[in-house]
């Protein structure tokens, strides 16, 4: 996965600030937070940048099978044991009776389910690695035995 | 304590852990999507890749034909053997024992090279044991030894021991629990438990007890191979203060002991210190019933030889094993129900079966089936017929079936077939 610093070599590095932000290295980690996109750029979309241009479309591009908070779930490693569903603090939260204790989830709001054996995302929305407030939250990460999942 | 059933969800019969709250989507009687349960379970539940049918000699014949067969083999020998049942209910299993006493059958199942040891400490009260709602609600130190639930019991660690919030445990496993895995090599919960997984050499589980033992005393630990006393020192300190300590016995320890006499002296020396319980690492969904059932009929857990006629009288010993049995060439034909012991068992121990009449109650398909005289397939325990099953800390669960029993294509299940040979006796 790209780090700012890479992005920030492919930048017109001339803080403009026609993005909006004040510098390149911002627009750098905006984009890699994905708050803003390449196009949001504007010298970048003019022909002495074409190349670079491509270059992080590319990179930035979600990974194939991410949902919009980055989450990857490598299906062929998953084999259901739901140390994620109990350990996500929103799942905690919203479910305390549920899946807070280790039961099948009760609530339609949870974020992560165990569906033929394999973990499932819904309402991605809710995850603390999305929106605005983002914080790096590793609870399903660090509890998967398997490293199944990854987030981009 | 009976476990009832909340009615919208079912009981998956993929382990001991029998987890109580998985949903399934049913289309035209057939299991299309089974929810909350693990991979293994949802293996189980949704049926097998290859049914078995009736044969008797490799050639397809009617279920009371099969049936038939069966009991013209148990009638003509002088000593059957009856193993397996640990895939049965609670209701299948009695029926065993009744046919053994019946036919004077050796009557033995996969504890005798299993969990049996660890199951007759807690049966005796040698050691104490508690429920998987006591973890779940009290324990603050959990002990994996020799045990590797993420791929056994996927659903241990999140349904019952480390992850989940308890009564007493309000702030999980970050902030209110320990887990320590103790194994020969990494393993997927050893992973998890991150610096308090502790690598010990093969066969050196009794070195590492003793060593333990005396960390608990207060004395320098030693062992005889390259360990830092103080890992052990700090591991006899988290053990010590435990207010509510668990270990869970995986077969890796049952495997590298001759007997439990360390694993008990361990118990006795942290329960003088702090609160220590002990549950095995049951496999099959239904072994520690079959010894429960086993214990309440004859007082032993397995390995019993009846005799025919005689009802009350009951043999007991390491010579009535199946290892044993098959070894010393002393049984003549052998019924098995629910188990794969050609596959299972090494090809030396497992190859009389070869030479003698098999009579296999399985719904799949398995090694065993392939060269046994008489197949008889049978319903798959909770998924097309209901009973009960005793979980790994000794807890019975009801269970109804999930599918349609009225519906053409269910077969009979192990409690049927087995009263039918008897009527057939």
């Amino acid at each position: 996965m790209a780090n700012a610093m890479e992005i920030y070599q492919l930048l017109p590095k001339t803080n403009c600030k026609e993005c909006g932000k004040s510098t390149c290295m911002a627009f750098a980690v905006s984009l890699l937070s994905r708050e803003l996109t390449v196009d949001d750029c504007p010298p970048l979309k003019g022909d002495k940048f074409k190349s670079n241009y491509e270059k992080l479309s590319d990179m930035i591009a979600p990974a194939k099978g991410a949902s919009e908070s980055g989450m990857i779930v490598h299906e062929d490693k998953c084999f259901g044991c739901g140390n994620c569903v109990v350990a996500c603090p929103v799942n905690v939260a919203e479910d305390p009776l549920g899946a807070g204790i280790g039961r099948a989830p009760t609530s339609d709001k949870v974020i992560l389910r165990v569906e033929d054996g394999i973990v499932r995302t819904s309402n991605v929305h809710d995850c603390r690695r999305f929106g605005e407030n983002k914080i790096l939250c590793n609870g399903c990460i660090v509890t998967c035995p398997t490293e199944a999942i990854e987030f981009v | 304590m009976v476990i009832l059933l909340n009615e919208n969800y079912h009981v998956c019969t993929g382990c001991a852990l029998l987890c109580d709250d998985i949903e399934v989507v049913i289309d035209d009687n057939v299991i299309t999507e089974v929810k909350t349960a693990c991979r293994k379970g949802v293996s189980r539940i949704k049926g097998c890749n290859e049914p078995m049918s009736p044969t008797v000699e490799g050639q397809q014949v009617d279920i009371d034909v099969a049936i038939g067969a069966a009991a013209d083999i148990l009638k003509n020998a002088d000593s059957p053997l009856i193993f397996g049942l640990g895939n049965s209910t609670d209701g299948a299993q009695k029926k065993a024992i009744e046919l053994a006493k019946q036919i004077g059958a050796v009557l033995d199942d996969t504890s005798s090279f299993c969990q049996g040891p660890t199951l007759e400490v807690i049966f005796n009260e040698t050691v104490k044991s508690c429920t998987l709602d006591d973890v779940r609600n009290k324990a603050d130190v959990i002990v994996y030894w020799g045990a590797d639930p993420s791929n056994s019991h996927p659903r241990h660690l999140s349904k019952f021991s480390y992850f989940p919030r308890g009564q007493e445990r309000q702030r999980g496993w970050e902030e209110d629990r320990t887990m320590i895995t103790i194994d020969i090599r990494k393993s997927h919960t050893a992973k998890i438990s991150g610096d308090k997984f502790h690598n010990i050499p093969l066969q050196a589980d009794e070195e590492f007890i003793d060593a333990l033992i005396d960390a608990l005393s207060g004395k320098v630990p030693k062992v005889p191979f390259e360990y830092d006393p103080k890992r052990i020192l700090e591991l006899a300190n988290i053990l010590k203060n435990a207010k509510f300590g668990i270990i869970f016995v995986g077969l890796g320890l049952v495997y590298s002991l001759d007997n439990m006499d360390p694993i008990v002296k361990l118990m006795d020396k942290l329960n003088e210190l702090s609160n220590f319980h002990l549950i095995p690492m049951v496999g099959h969904y239904n072994m520690r019933g079959f010894n429960q059932n086993m214990f309440n009929e004859t007082g032993h857990l397995n390995r019993v030889k009846f005799e025919k006629g005689n009802n009350t009288k009951v043999q007991h010993g390491a010579e009535f094993s199946i290892v044993e049995s098959l070894n010393e060439k002393k049984v003549d034909a052998a019924l098995i129900i629910g188990s794969d012991p050609l596959s299972s068992l090494p090809r030396a121990v497992a190859d009389h079966l070869l030479n003698i009449p098999v009579i296999t109650i399985d719904p799949c398909e398995t090694f065993t089936s392939r060269k046994a005289k008489v197949t008889i397939p049978s319903a798959l325990s909770g998924v097309e017929c209901g009973g009960s099953a005793i979980r790994m800390d000794g807890e019975e669960v009801k269970f109804e079936p999930i599918v349609d029993v009225k519906s053409q294509t269910i077969r009979p299940s192990d409690e049927e077939i087995l009263t039918r040979i008897m009527e057939a006796l």
